[in-house]
């Protein structure tokens, strides 16, 4: 790829889409989470502010926005600050290399996944900053936490979508998307179900949501890591949660369902389809399910998912190799 | 003093004054092993319902000792007795215990009913088991919905605060009230059920047992939620004994200890019901028992329904606001939904009582806590904490 003016003018565009694109996936998610959450718990949800409640999520920006930014006492004033800023901007370059199209692609890379996987390990760097510096022991139990579970959930996360870069031979996500077909049958999900569901446990543990939210773990530790964050600091967590939820949604979209793909016509309107079917999926199981204790998490993911997804590697390259 | 350069971990000179903790904080944080932590759980955590506050000393994630400190929502009800007359203090009782107010009021009518040797008519002895029982089930709904608040499932509460609503509309039609009812009288109870109520009763009935099998479907037989429990906080029966636990995490220990069956009071001995024990001593046995106990309880109410006596709910010579209590002590119990639920009575033959004690199942109930959470993970320490069923009101009187 060659950094002409016009590939850097590109980029940038690109930048300031995908912040559009995160605010206004948080917007949405906000209402359709309370709305989702309200029918499973059998309330109307919001329902007060404009029709069906829709403008919510306005209110709810407005209160975050109005809000005093509390700072606690004795803490690290340069890390406290930058962990909220930490994890928010690097999402945005992880929307990078996503396929909404042949050719709608900010930067179409050839290590695109890559990419994504090396980006979103700085999720966990700001937990751990937030924990650490805002001096509350909650915040140090919960920022403990996410770090042995991002650890621990990015290793059988990586060796699934590896089995799909093995049948496609590519790390570009345009590429992978280019090798499936328009209809479900033709999607990597059939024939990497196993590295499907692989991938559905650990994008939840990835995300911190429930059943395994335990670096927040409310009942536990109030809040976990953001026990101190009031504001625009929660908001900018808040923000990033969402927006690596629709992340790990639009990879995992473009992995095993056919991404910008479907049946009738082509088209970034099946990307965007498809990922927030994934989403509903990963708020449906928040709202049904107790969270699993920490040991619990652990022992889930390095004595069933780990072995598994190397089994499934293995078998995957030996087939890929002779057949 | 480990424990508190902890806190300070970048060395930045604080006020020596700031982070010094409270008598409690001190005194327990002399005993801290290197490379611990001490974390307050409380007044204002999420868990604890209500103002309970444990300080636990953590090892990474594992509670080394944990130990709950008490008197954040004293309000004196004891005292309270020495200055009101009986009647005065009829409405204290639905504070103590907020999700089982008609045991208390039980216990305190009955305690003056005692003293005062006054017989109950029939029919009120029948709505008065039948108003227990009712409020017993709406407290164990409200303890599981917690319950699994706790260990994380926040949807199960709000299905069973739909059941509690019921529950509450029913009773709200003879004791006035949603939450701190008093619906007992001295002599009888304060008001006779209408058409409504019996209708409301009964069609209750059959539509709860519905309700519990999607319980079982949805939560119960989550395999989350067997892991989470199973083998979890285990509580034997000599472990409560040197406590004084009493009600469902003695029954649950293998005990077939009931106030209602041991010393009854009463028309209980009139149904035919079962007092549920085991099925295991850990959080999930006592998960189970509730369950099982708000099966027993429909049980009751269904058969207290259907053989209710006509006649009057009040003797004809009630006692009246001036009415003093004749001298002497009792003690009077009935099984609430957290145990036994105990009015220890002296009066001295004058306007107000003498003394009251008030017996509180809550308060022996939580001493087992610091026990069991020994050593266990900060998440099941949490999940022991929710199977005791704790009204901190009640704890703390």
């Amino acid at each position: 790829m060659d950094l002409s003016i016009a590939n850097f003018a590109q980029i940038i565009i690109a930048c300031l889409l995908v912040i559009a694109l995160m605010v206004g996936n948080a917007v949405v998610m906000v209402y359709v989470e309370r709305k989702a959450c309200g029918f499973i718990q059998r309330r109307p949800g919001p329902y007060e502010v404009g029709p069906r409640g829709i403008l919510q999520a306005v209110c709810d920006s407005m209160k975050l926005l109005g809000k005093q930014i509390y700072v606690p006492g004795n803490i690290d004033w340069i890390l406290y600050f930058l962990a909220p800023v930490l994890a928010f901007f690097p999402v945005l370059l992880l929307y990078l290399p996503i396929p909404f199209g042949r050719h709608l692609t900010a930067m179409n890379v050839d290590e695109g996944i890559l990419l994504i996987l090396a980006f979103s390990g700085l999720g966990v760097v700001s937990n751990i900053l937030a924990g650490w510096a805002s001096n509350n022991k909650y915040g140090i139990l919960g920022a403990a936490r996410a770090v042995s579970q991002a650890v621990a959930y990015e290793i059988p996360m990586i060796m699934a979508l590896l089995a799909i870069v093995f049948l496609t031979g590519s790390l570009s996500l345009t590429e992978i998307v280019e090798r499936q077909g328009s209809w479900p049958w033709q999607w990597n999900i059939v024939v990497q179900p196993l590295a499907f569901f692989i991938y559905l446990v650990s994008l939840v543990g990835e995300t911190n949501r429930a059943p395994f939210d335990l670096p927040e773990a409310e009942s536990e530790l109030t809040a976990g890591f953001h026990t101190e964050y009031s504001g625009m600091g929660f908001a900018l967590f808040f923000l990033s949660e969402y927006a690596n939820m629709l992340l790990v949604s639009f990879v995992c979209a473009a992995f095993f369902l056919g991404g910008y793909k479907g049946p009738f016509m082509d088209g970034f309107w099946w990307m965007f389809i498809k990922a927030y079917a994934v989403m509903v999926f990963i708020v449906w199981i928040r709202w049904t399910f107790p969270r699993v204790r920490f040991d619990q998490l652990l022992n889930i993911n390095w004595r069933w998912l780990l072995p598994l997804s190397i089994l499934n590697l293995w078998v995957t390259a030996v087939i890929v190799r002779f057949i | 003093m480990n424990s508190l350069n902890f806190i300070n971990p970048f060395g930045v000179s604080e006020d020596p004054g700031s982070y010094v903790g409270d008598f409690y904080t001190d005194n327990f944080a002399k005993g801290a092993g290197e490379g611990t932590l001490i974390l307050n759980l409380g007044p204002q955590h999420p868990s604890t319902h209500g103002v309970l506050r444990v300080i636990v000393e953590l090892e990474g994630e594992y509670v080394v000792r944990a130990e709950p400190v008490l008197g954040y929502l004293h309000r004196m009800h004891e005292k309270m007795a020495e200055v009101k007359t009986p009647w005065q203090y009829i409405p204290n009782m639905g504070r103590v215990d907020y999700l089982h107010p008609i045991a208390w009021n039980w216990a305190q009518v009955g305690a003056c009913e005692r003293l005062a040797g006054i017989e109950v008519p029939e029919r009120a002895e029948y709505l008065r088991v039948v108003s227990c029982e009712l409020n017993r089930i709406s407290s164990h709904l409200m303890w599981w919905g917690a319950f699994v608040m706790d260990l994380g499932g926040v949807t199960p509460i709000l299905y069973a605060f739909e059941e509690r609503e019921k529950i509450n509309d029913i009773l709200q039609i003879v004791t006035g009230s949603r939450l701190t009812m008093s619906y007992f009288r001295f002599g009888g109870v304060s008001a006779d059920v209408d058409d409504r109520f019996v209708r409301l009763t009964k069609e209750f009935v059959p539509y709860l047992r519905e309700r519990l099998k999607m319980y079982k479907a949805l939560v119960t037989d989550n395999v989350i939620l067997r892991r989470r429990l199973e083998g979890v906080g285990p509580m034997d029966a000599d472990l409560c004994r040197r406590h004084g636990a009493t009600g469902p995490i003695l029954r649950a220990a293998g005990l077939k200890r009931d106030t209602r069956t041991d010393a009854p009071y009463g028309v209980y001995h009139k149904f035919q019901y079962n007092v549920p024990t085991g099925p295991s001593d850990d959080c999930l046995g006592r998960y189970m028992l509730r369950l099982a106990e708000i099966e027993a309880s429909l049980d009751i109410v269904e058969q207290a329904m259907g053989s209710l006596p006509p006649g009057p709910v009040r003797i004809d010579k009630a006692p009246k606001a001036g009415w003093k209590l004749p001298a002497g002590e009792t003690y009077f119990a009935v099984e609430g939904a957290r145990g036994q639920v105990g009015v220890h009575l002296v009066s001295d033959g004058g306007k107000n009582h003498y003394r009251v004690k008030l017996r509180a199942p809550g308060f022996s109930n939580l001493s087992l806590f610091a026990e069991a959470a020994r050593g266990v993970l900060l998440a099941d320490a949490i999940a022991i904490l929710g199977s005791l069923d704790l009204v901190i009101p009640e704890v703390d009187r």
